[in-house]
């Protein structure tokens, strides 16, 4: 028996774990935050190369205005808020809706005069496949409550700031003004909250089942789109 | 010629080869431990003179030490030496030891008999070469015990004790300090003395993983200290129980002991029996520095807004505040007070919530307050108690407390 190979002398035989992430979640943000371990590190970069969309919960409030565009920053101004109403919400969404659905026909170089464009449209798959900047596919409100709202925003190659902003513009499109209180990704391409892990379930067994669960799906979405 | 015997013999021992039994002719003996001892010397290169093999070898007699570790103390076994590179501290040696055992080697040619001891060079034949085993030699430095585990016996019995030897190296000079003892004379003695004081024998290899040092010290010095916490009547368990969870506590000289112990009498302002309640109960105070203490109760009276009794019987109850560190403190107390409105008092009664981690609190806080449930104020209906809040693992916490399902908790927390 050979003691250089005792565990107490050589010491855990694991001391490191290569871990890779996916899109950027910031710090004042929550929600699916996609990981990948060891070799799934290559998923990770045909993942980002589909280009599939993230869903957020955006959460904000009318009357406040500060200079980083969420709640804990420095105020700014302060407005009325109360001609606001949900026609008038819906509008504004709208119209925003409007110039990115042209900007993403812009960024996804399709000839627009085929027939194939026009099925690839019918069907919503067209989508920007390469560099572009943030591009918000659809938006709707799902509750307004003075002064709260929330909205919910299908989006492309954002960042959390730049919803924020977004936040800020549609309370200066409203005469009013707005920051953000919450950012919650609920969907990160196939990945959605019920397949997420708390706190609590970051153990080794329940990653290995939520890598099991996802490997189906992953597998799927990347032969679909490569 | 008994000389030359004796040295050969040596020789063989220290290195452990198998076949020294084998050969015949001593001479042979000689050459095959010039060519173990390739590692060594670039003189095991040069062509035979007839001088330079008995230097060698008289050089290695003063490199090797008595007991079986590994020659890496220079000097004439000296144990002090650090584990620096040594190749050319043992070339000077070799030239020292060439010009001091000069006369040696005269002296020593005389009793010989006419055959001259063979050179590396010379050819041998085919059954011999395979007779010849050479081991690696030890490294003469190493980052790791590993190397050296298999060759000591003093390491090898601090395995089976259970002692982690990946976690001594990591420490500053403990592994150099436990290849140089040995552990027939200064280990033993040390291990039977803690056992003596009340450690368990299941106990010693942690003990040692986190204080090797502890090998180093004089016995006296251990015992006087043992017996001045006997004087302050310090029970034999409470004793053993306070060296056991805190290894640096016999580290400390008997002065700097006593004032560790006069300064939480007088910082606190807590009677004789309390304090030492307090040190038994947690013995790292004792250990570690004392700055921070000093700060946190500051931190306590200023900026938290504790009146001094109220610190006392907080840090009676829970002396771990005292080594918290400061931001979590206050960030703790801030969503505490501000945020779930708890009084002064409260948190008094149950300082356990300062000693958990604060995004527990806040889950179950939001949780509560999404059911409608946060009452924290004893004269109302319902009350939730803080200590409840706090240290109920999950489960309980739903059925009990919250009278909801752990899948709802679950979502809840999902769109936090």
């Amino acid at each position: 028996p050979v003691l250089a190979d005792h565990p107490l002398v050589r010491g855990p035989r694991f001391r490191r774990l290569k871990i890779g992430a996916g899109h950027r979640l910031d710090a004042k943000s929550s929600g699916v935050f996609v990981l990948g371990i060891g070799h799934g590190n290559k998923l990770l970069t045909d993942l980002y190369n589909c280009h599939l969309t993230k869903v957020y919960t955006v959460g904000g409030l009318f009357g406040k205005a500060t200079d980083d565009f969420s709640d804990t920053g420095k105020l700014v101004e302060k407005t009325t808020f109360d001609h606001i109403t949900r026609e008038k919400l819906e509008r504004i969404l709208a119209v925003i809706q409007g110039t990115n659905h042209k900007a993403l026909l812009m960024h996804s170089n399709i000839d627009m005069k085929t027939q194939e464009a026009y099925e690839l449209a019918v069907k919503g798959l067209i989508r920007p496949m390469g560099k572009s900047p943030p591009i918000i596919t659809a938006i709707r409100c799902l509750q307004l409550v003075l002064p709260e709202f929330q909205l919910e925003i299908h989006c492309l190659h954002e960042t959390q700031q730049y919803l924020r902003k977004m936040v800020h513009e549609i309370g200066l499109e409203l005469k009013s003004s707005a920051v953000c209180t919450q950012v919650r990704r609920i969907r990160d391409g196939v990945f959605t909250l019920d397949d997420a892990l708390l706190r609590t379930q970051w153990n080794l067994q329940s990653i290995q089942n939520a890598i099991w669960d996802c490997q189906l799906k992953v597998k799927r979405e990347l032969e679909k789109t490569l | 010629m008994a000389l030359w015997a004796r040295q050969v013999s040596r020789w063989r021992c220290l290195l452990q080869t198998a076949r020294a039994a084998g050969f015949p002719r001593r001479l042979r003996s000689c050459s095959s431990t010039a060519q173990a001892c390739r590692g060594f010397a670039p003189l095991a290169l040069l062509p035979s003179r007839n001088d330079i093999l008995p230097w060698r070898l008289q050089a290695y007699r003063h490199v090797c030490v008595g007991s079986c570790s590994p020659p890496d103390s220079a000097k004439d076994g000296s144990f002090s030496s650090p584990e620096s590179n040594l190749s050319s501290p043992v070339k000077q040696e070799q030239a020292k030891a060439e010009i001091v055992h000069d006369l040696n080697a005269k002296i020593l040619y005389e009793d010989w008999d006419d055959i001259p001891p063979s050179s590396a060079l010379e050819e041998i034949s085919e059954e011999e070469a395979i007779q010849i085993i050479a081991e690696p030699l030890l490294p003469l430095q190493s980052s790791t015990l590993r190397d050296y585990v298999d060759h000591s016996e003093t390491l090898a019995k601090l395995v089976h004790l259970g002692v982690d030897l990946s976690q001594v190296e990591k420490r500053q000079k403990a592994g150099q300090l436990l290849l140089t003892l040995d552990f027939e004379k200064d280990i033993r003695k040390i291990l039977l003395f803690l056992k003596d004081v009340g450690v368990e024998d299941n106990q010693l290899g942690p003990f040692l993983t986190k204080n090797p040092y502890i090998l180093a010290e004089d016995l006296e010095a251990l015992e006087t200290r043992v017996a001045y916490l006997k004087s302050k009547k310090f029970g034999k368990a409470e004793i053993a129980q306070m060296v056991s969870r805190a290894p640096y506590l016999l580290l400390f000289s008997v002065e700097r002991l006593d004032n560790r112990l006069g300064f939480f009498k007088n910082e606190l302002g807590l009677s004789v029996k309390k304090t030492k309640d307090l040190v038994i109960r947690l013995p790292r105070l004792l250990t570690g520095k004392l700055e921070p203490v000093k700060e946190n109760l500051q931190v306590c009276q200023i900026e938290l807004g504790f009146q001094r009794n109220e610190i006392q019987q907080i840090v009676f109850k829970t002396p771990k505040i005292l080594t918290a560190s400061k931001k979590r403190l206050k960030q703790t107390f801030d969503y505490l007070h501000n945020i779930m409105g708890i009084p002064h008092h409260m948190l008094t009664r149950f300082p356990q919530v300062f000693n958990s981690k604060l995004l527990r609190i806040r889950e179950r806080h939001m949780f509560l307050t999404f059911l409608g449930r946060a009452q924290y104020d004893p004269a109302q209906p319902s009350y939730i108690s803080l200590d409840q809040l706090v240290s109920l693992p999950d489960e309980v916490f739903c059925t009990e407390i919250a009278k909801a399902s752990i899948q709802d908790f679950e979502k809840f927390l999902k769109t936090l």
